[in-house]
């Protein structure tokens, strides 16, 4: 049954939040402040665990079970993603198709709690996030169709064990175009700068942060740790196309591999911490830049 | 095959005593409802033995009708047809008995209960037939039937509007049909299916086909009587028409291909194409609409566009000699079809039950319902997961085999077979988050908040003939979900029929594909046992602590109303903004003109963009082309006499020479 190493799924699960606290200590640095302790994700889990809750009256059985359904939703396409060199426990043909959907389905429930508080607010960022998901949905297609093909083969784990340094040199511009894609998806898909500001006050301005207004306690604390997870998904697929190392001793490729994502973080705090927002409006533009990139990718 | 002769004698015993029993109160719908619901019984054993694998059976009656003959065929290709079609209109007659109560003292309701039964046999006997004449008299009837049944409530200007549409369309799509099989049986002089051959222009009978039973599916841009039709009729009638009715023409399509041999590449392009402008072109014109069930009209458009990119990339996996890609597009579309049934049947039911609770189908005036109505909003909670694809239900196993088939065709096809398979890809992930987005309008909007008017706020839940379809199609769509590999190994004798493969090259693809489906299946139960833990979890982690209830927070505006809340039109606005090149969203936007601005009234439509610039300046013109005609019709019957003879003279010369 177990097609792999049960490790990365492992790894995810406890490092995940670690890799957000990167991003955020990254962009203190760069606005010269000290930044929080590295560990402060963790603690504030664990202190929303701890905590009761307030439901609005409006909300029904759906509010409630919103983060738990988006939770389970990511853990389980984590248990489709590999990571530095080692299989993800489970492959199969066509897994990624999964993983997609099964993001699909966490935002689905997400979006759906947002708008069973009957808050104007929340029903303005379920409807931005569903757009911009929506645009997002086949740019991820496109760039993992352009993996799939590059490898020959239809299954994440072993399409990423199949790019190597060896690939790079020989299909460099697919490889880049098709990272670009990726990481655009992995900025829109995850809440972050151009696409969304997680820390702004506005909430007008907000989109995934303004969903999630009316959860409290636990069920917040779901929240936060599958957003925590699904970055660390996309940063891992990322990585795994990006810092290809399989240099056979495992310890060292895992160790590659947590450095590529500690890079990444730091990478991403800079892009936050170095732009703006862009105008609402203009963030289908660049999701369109990430289809036609992957697109590109393919033709090649 | 007695079993299922049984059944139309019981469609028709049904037919004939509601009728009769016209004027006996409550009997019409005890006969026509209950005839619908045993002889679908009756029929859906022998359909599900020969789908399960049983050999072919036929049957063949003399006719008095030239070139007819009463010959039945019972295959897996009808079998499979036969399922949903059963399925969906016993479930429809048992919603109906309660539905059409509320029209009792104001409308007559012995004949939709005639028309039910006469629908239901035509549709049998359109997948049953083995000969043209007898599949075009009950396609026609089947056309008839369900005009009279869209048309049930004949005093709304817009329901005849509908149904005039409605029979125009069907008709056009008919008289291709008839040129087909005039084709298709000249070689060899005989209407019986199995005499057909395609020696001349497999290419031009491929056109036809797919113009004729297009119409009738709903391919884009011959869709346009789709969403006139469906919302006008009563909501179980929506549910048998969107559901199964459509579905014959993806049958006739499928059947027609039988007889054209191996297809050529262009077709499976020309589908792949269609596939996408349907699929996305239904799910954008969904977004923008404001009626319920309007918007589920155009989602039957666009999943019988995800149904045309299965076959299509099935067609191209073909013509390319893969049999994986072909074996599993095709598995993927037929799923689709099941699949759709299953699925939209709920939420057409759903949509009734709401119609009927809220006396109306304006999403935007509802809200909240979900207190009101816990049984429908559940199960269309689950139909709505199910359409837009999302594990662990029925609709992800058929597009998961759509894309495992273009994903591999990415894969394994050169540069020519590429192209359909990568607009397939990107196409469905389109349509995929997109059908979420309409879906989370959908419900979020008609079931969640607050009610935003007092219709919603006096909304009640239906009765248990009305919730029950409602559940027995969810049980379905989750059990597709789960078990989705052991329905997809089933499948080996359809798709064998329809590939035309023999049965042990199909059986090993079909194998391959359903262990990938099992994985699904297997995550699928997983993730409905973890969101259990993680609920339970969560359950006792409060359980020591304070739960309050509050209102929602307004970020820091003391009183909302309800009608402050996200609308639907305002919910799906970015994504028809950004679409607008392919939407004709028309806005009228009244008042904040003076100072004190008082009244303001902001309204938008959306019309179809095939009605308004093709069809409607085509008929315009064709109406005004037939006013040169006029002068023919003086009304004066000494001039007819002379018509006729000129015409006998003009025949006469004609023979002659």
């Amino acid at each position: 049954m177990l097609s792999g190493s049960i490790l990365p799924l492992i790894l995810a699960v406890m490092l995940a939040p670690l890799m957000q606290a990167v991003i955020t200590r990254t962009k203190s640095v760069m606005a010269g402040r000290v930044g929080q302790p590295l560990l402060q994700p963790y603690w504030d889990l664990l202190k929303l665990l701890r905590k009761g809750a307030v439901y609005s009256n409006t909300t029904t059985w759906i509010f409630q079970m919103g983060p738990a359904v988006g939770l389970a939703s990511v853990i389980l396409a984590m248990a489709l993603v590999p990571f530095g060199g080692l299989s993800a426990p489970f492959a199969f043909s066509g897994d990624f198709v999964l993983i997609a959907y099964l993001m699909g389905l966490g935002r689905f429930f997400t979006v759906l709690a947002a708008l069973d508080t009957g808050s104007s607010f929340e029903g303005m960022g379920a409807s931005r996030e569903v757009t911009f998901s929506a645009l997002a949905e086949p740019a991820l297609f496109l760039g993992l169709a352009a993996l799939a093909r590059q490898t020959g083969l239809l299954s994440l784990s072993p399409v990423l064990a199949a790019i190597s340094t060896v690939t790079w040199m020989h299909a460099a511009p697919i490889l880049s175009l098709t990272l670009a894609g990726l990481i655009i998806v992995f900025l829109a898909e995850n809440a972050r700068i151009p696409v969304d500001d997680p820390t702004t006050h506005l909430e007008l301005t907000m989109i995934h942060e303004v969903m999630v207004l009316d959860h409290s306690g636990p069920d917040f604390a779901m929240i936060q740790y599958g957003a925590a997870l699904k970055m660390w998904l996309f940063a891992a697929i990322i990585i795994g196309v990006a810092a290809p190392w399989h240099l056979g001793n495992r310890l060292i490729d895992l160790g590659a591999a947590l450095g590529a994502m500690l890079v990444l973080g730091i990478a991403a705090g800079i892009i936050e911490s170095s732009m703006a927002r862009l105008r609402l409006l203009r963030v289908p533009q660049l999701l369109l830049v990430a289809i036609v990139l992957s697109a590109l990718a393919l033709a090649l | 095959m007695t079993a299922l002769l049984i059944s139309l004698l019981l469609f028709g015993t049904g037919a004939a005593g509601s009728l009769i029993f016209a004027n006996r109160g409550r009997w019409p719908t005890f006969i026509g409802a209950g005839s619908v619901i045993v002889g679908s019984l009756f029929g859906i054993v022998p359909a599900l033995r020969v789908a399960l694998g049983a050999p072919p059976q036929s049957l063949r009656i003399a006719w008095d009708v030239p070139y007819g003959s009463l010959y039945f065929r019972l295959d897996a290709l009808s079998a499979f047809f036969l399922l949903p079609i059963f399925l969906i209109c016993a479930l429809a007659a048992l919603y109906g008995a309660q539905y059409l109560e509320a029209y009792r003292g104001r409308k007559a309701l012995a004949p939709p209960w005639f028309f039910l039964n006469v629908l239901t046999a035509s549709m049998v006997v359109v997948v049953l037939a083995h000969n043209a004449i007898l599949f075009l008299t009950a396609w026609e009837t089947m056309a008839l039937s369900s005009f009279f049944l869209v048309t049930f409530e004949d005093e709304k200007e817009s329901t005849r509007q509908a149904g005039w549409t409605y029979l125009v369309a069907s008709h056009i799509g008919t008289a291709f049909l008839l040129v087909l099989f005039v084709l298709l049986s000249k070689a060899n002089g005989s209407m019986d299916f199995d005499r057909f051959s395609a020696s001349a222009g497999a290419g031009l009978l491929f056109v036809l086909a797919l113009i004729g039973f297009g119409t009738k599916a709903g391919f884009v841009p011959l869709h346009v009587w789709l969403p006139e039709a469906h919302p006008a009729a009563p909501s179980h009638v929506s549910a048998v028409m969107s559901a199964v009715m459509i579905k014959t023409g993806i049958y006739g399509l499928l059947r027609i291909l039988t007889f054209l041999g191996p297809p050529q590449a262009w077709w499976g392009w020309t589908l792949c194409a269609i596939g996408l402008t349907s699929g996305v072109l239904g799910v954008l014109l969904a977004l923008a609409q404001h009626d319920l069930k309007r918007l589920l009209a155009y989602h039957s458009v666009e999943n019988i566009g995800i149904i045309a990119l299965g076959l299509g990339v099935g067609m191209v996996g073909l013509s390319a000699g893969a049999p994986f890609i072909a074996i599993a597009g095709f598995a993927g579309a037929l799923l689709h079809v099941l699949n759709h049934a299953l699925f939209k049947g709920l939420l057409f039911f759903g949509a009734g039950n709401v119609a009927h609770g809220t006396h109306t189908r304006e999403i935007d005036r509802m809200g909240g319902l979900l207190r009101r109505m816990p049984g429908t909003g559940a199960t269309f909670l689950i139909g709505a997961a199910a359409i837009s694809g999302l594990p662990p239900l029925n609709g992800f196993i058929s597009e998961f085999l759509i894309y495992l088939a273009s994903f591999k065709g990415a894969v394994s096809l050169g540069a020519s077979g590429n192209v359909p398979m990568l607009a397939a890809l990107s196409g469905l992930a389109l349509i995929g988050g997109l059908a979420a987005a309409c879906f989370a309008k959908a419900f979020g909007i008609v079931f969640l908040g607050h009610p935003r008017t007092e219709d919603a706020e006096g909304a009640h839940e239906a009765g248990l003939a009305m919730l029950a379809p409602g559940f027995i199609l969810a049980a379905g769509c989750i059990a597709i979900g789960l078990f989705g590999s052991a329905v997809v190994r089933s499948m080996a004798p359809l798709i064998s029929t329809v590939t035309g493969l023999s049965l042990i090259p199909v059986g090993q693809n079909l194998a391959e594909a359903s262990n990938s489906v099992a994985r699904v299946g297997y995550f699928g139960a997983v993730l409905i046992g973890l969101a259990t833990l993680l609920s339970l979890a969560r359950r006792i982690a409060l359980s020591p602590r304070r739960v309050a209830t509050a209102e929602t927070w307004g970020c820091g505006y003391a009183s909302p109303s309800p009608r402050m809340q996200y609308t639907g039109a305002s919910f799906a606005q970015p994504l028809t903004e950004i679409f607008a090149a392919f939407l004709q969203t028309h806005q009228s936007f009244t008042g904040l003109e003076e100072f004190f601005p008082q009244a303001a009234e902001f309204h938008t439509h959306t019309d179809d963009p095939y009605q308004s610039y093709v069809f409607r300046p085509l008929f315009r013109g064709i109406s005004r082309g037939m006013t040169y005609l006029r002068p023919l019709q003086q009304g004066k019957v000494q001039l007819y006499v002379l018509y006729i003879a000129i015409t006998l003279l003009a025949l006469l010369l004609w023979q002659i020479s």
